[in-house]
């Protein structure tokens, strides 16, 4: 069935200068599926990212949402289609109180279509979304200054913009990195509800463990090429993947 | 002898903090409104007291403050660093004058001029609102610059004549104190947008983060054509305002004075709230005036004040006296 597919990447390149950050890069996502992509340090995977939800234009290539082609919109309309994405580098403003940062997203035209938008007072529904991704209520953490969240709270809040949205699919660019690992394993039940809740997703991750958990497949990039495809087990077998990452002796990537 | 230790209260992190403790006392009332009301009053009674010469004064610096608060509004809520401030009065002076020598009562030229010339600010400003910092500001700063010139050359608009005999306002009190209303409402209105609305939000993430608006599926774009229509209506109504006053448009509303004095109202004043580009104008341009019989080396003063501001006191005289306000220090025993 071709009609639950809900993202379809088509021989998407870009280059900077002389360096080829996405090369000819085609992939397909169903509607309620995971899928990780991982890849060394510069190997285009926040590109690939940016490529998608228009934050960079595309050398060449086109990107398929629902069918429609997004190729030449401009992130604010993707964003308004239910395609949300979170920043690996998050800035949120440190001076106000965190729950103040979700309320531009619940103030977007998306949002105020939505039943959500309509409740009234944002910062009343901020605090809401923002439980629902861990900040305890009860110990005022959304009221903390965004400034002095530690960077396991400062992930949830990037997922809870997205949220905001009520998107149907999140690009997320590595949410899991920086973190302690039991910041990670307090995570790993945030992304499988909200893939429980139907939304597709899309997970940059460096940790492959955790990210397994979640997602089914994957695909793999080095130097801005897609190198293999598939299931953990395809992935963790193929003797490419393995060459990509240190001829295999890479244990921050296979242990 | 008891010892003694200097202890410093914050007054205002207290009642930030804390919003049911601001209103737990008549005196914490006091101390959040109190700045205000001083204002308020002292805008008020000011022009009772003055000579009729310094009450033009005043009346001139309220077109100042406007502008000002207008710049520090762009820049500092927004991130746009406008120096339209002389397009803005030369196109709303021009549009009100027009509109009256064409018959329309300075009532109706008002408004018209100051909504129809944001709209045409606006628009002309539109294709630059990609570009950042001082971009933006040289292609806003190119707009007078080329409008006086354009009027000059072609003859236009009474060219360097100018349009006189146009309708004045039937008193300098009516002209005053519709400068400080205007003034008070766009103070107070502004303030609660950037400080209490979720738009003003919007408009922060504008200036500080492009990309988190953009995935937040907001149009970058139209904000800042939203913000930019605000603070050039300030400016239109400031020109409209103007012509009025003098009963007579020329191509001096295009003057530069319009541009810059904003920008050091802001720096004297401090950027950190509204009220600093409306302090810092409160204080330049009754300095400017009363430095008027020295002549051009006014502009030397000018510069050496400018240079004291930047180089030692970077704060600027407002957030330097909060601070003071806000936290007070006394004497405990120990
Ligand atoms: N805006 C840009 N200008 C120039 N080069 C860029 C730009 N963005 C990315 N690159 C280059 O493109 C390549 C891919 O970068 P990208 O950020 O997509 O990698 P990544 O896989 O996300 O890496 P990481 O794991 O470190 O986040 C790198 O060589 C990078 O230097
Ligand atoms: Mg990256």
């Amino acid at each position: 069935m071709s009609d639950d597919i809900i993202l379809k990447v088509e021989n998407v390149s870009k280059s900077f200068g002389g360096v080829k950050a996405v090369d000819n890069i085609s992939f397909t996502l169903r509607r309620g599926e995971v899928l990780g992509i991982i890849g060394p340090n510069g190997s285009g995977k926040t590109t690939i990212i940016n490529l998608i939800t228009g934050f960079v234009e595309k050398d060449s290539g086109k990107v398929y949402y629902k069918g429609e082609d997004i190729s030449e919109w401009q992130p604010h309309k993707i964003a308004d289609v239910g395609l949300a994405r979170t920043f690996q580098a998050m800035r949120p403003y440190p001076t106000l109180p965190a729950y103040k940062n979700i309320i531009p997203p619940l103030y977007s035209p998306r949002a105020r279509r939505s039943a959500r938008g309509k409740l009234g007072d944002r910062s009343a529904v901020a605090i809401d979304l923002l439980e629902e991704v861990g900040f305890e209520r009860d110990a005022r953490v959304p009221y903390k200054l965004a400034g002095a969240l530690p960077l396991g709270y400062l992930k949830r809040l990037e997922l809870c913009r997205c949220l905001a949205l009520m998107p149907e699919m999140i690009i997320c660019d590595e949410v899991f990195s920086g973190l302690s690992m039991s910041e990670i394993v307090s995570m790993v039940p945030l992304m499988e509800k909200l893939q429980r809740d139907g939304i597709t997703l899309i997970m940059v991750e460096h940790r492959l463990r955790e990210l397994f958990k979640i997602a089914k497949k994957a695909i793999v990039l080095n130097f801005g090429e897609k190198i293999a495809e598939g299931s953990p087990d395809e992935i963790f077998n193929d003797p490419k993947v393995k060459e990509a990452y240190f001829g295999g002796e890479d244990s921050y990537v296979f242990k | 002898m008891p010892e003694l230790r200097k202890e410093r209260l914050d007054r205002g992190v207290k009642v930030r903090s804390d919003s049911i403790y601001a209103l737990s006392s008549m005196k914490e009332i006091l101390y959040l409104l109190g700045p205000g009301l001083v204002l308020i009053l002292l805008l008020l009674v000011l022009p009772l007291v003055v000579s009729p010469y310094w009450q033009r004064v005043m009346a001139i610096t309220g077109v100042y403050a406007l502008l000002s608060i207008s710049f520090g509004f762009l820049a500092n809520y927004v991130g746009l660093v406008s120096l339209g401030g002389a397009f803005y009065v030369g196109v709303g002076g021009y549009l009100s004058g027009l509109l009256n020598a064409a018959g329309v009562p300075l009532i109706l030229s008002i408004p018209i001029a100051t909504l129809l010339g944001a709209v045409i600010c606006t628009l002309l400003l539109l294709p630059c609102l990609p570009l950042r910092g001082v971009y933006f500001a040289i292609i806003s700063f190119i707009y007078p610059l080329f409008a006086g010139r354009l009027i000059a050359a072609t003859g236009y608009f009474g060219g360097t004549d100018g349009i006189p005999g146009l309708d004045r306002f039937p008193s300098i009190w009516v002209a005053l104190y519709m400068a400080i209303f205007i003034l008070l409402i766009v103070l107070y209105g502004l303030s609660r947008m950037v400080n209490y609305e979720d738009v003003g939000l919007v408009f922060r993430g504008v200036k500080d983060n492009e990309l988190a608006i953009k995935a937040s599926a907001l149009n970058l774009t139209w904000y800042k054509v939203q913000a930019v229509f605000i603070s050039s209506a300030m400016g239109t109504f400031a020109g409209a305002y103007l012509a009025h006053l003098y009963g007579w448009v020329g191509m001096s509303l295009f003057a530069i004075d319009f541009s810059i004095l904003p920008v050091a109202a802001t720096v004297v004043g401090g950027s950190g709230t509204l009220y600093g580009p409306l302090l810092g104008a409160l204080i330049l341009v009754p300095a400017s005036e009363s430095m008027r019989a020295f002549g051009t080396l006014r502009i030397v003063f000018y510069a050496v004040l400018l240079v004291f501001f930047v180089v030692f006191w970077t704060e600027g005289i407002l957030d330097f006296l909060k601070r003071k306000y806000e936290q007070f220090e006394h004497w405990v025993r120990i």
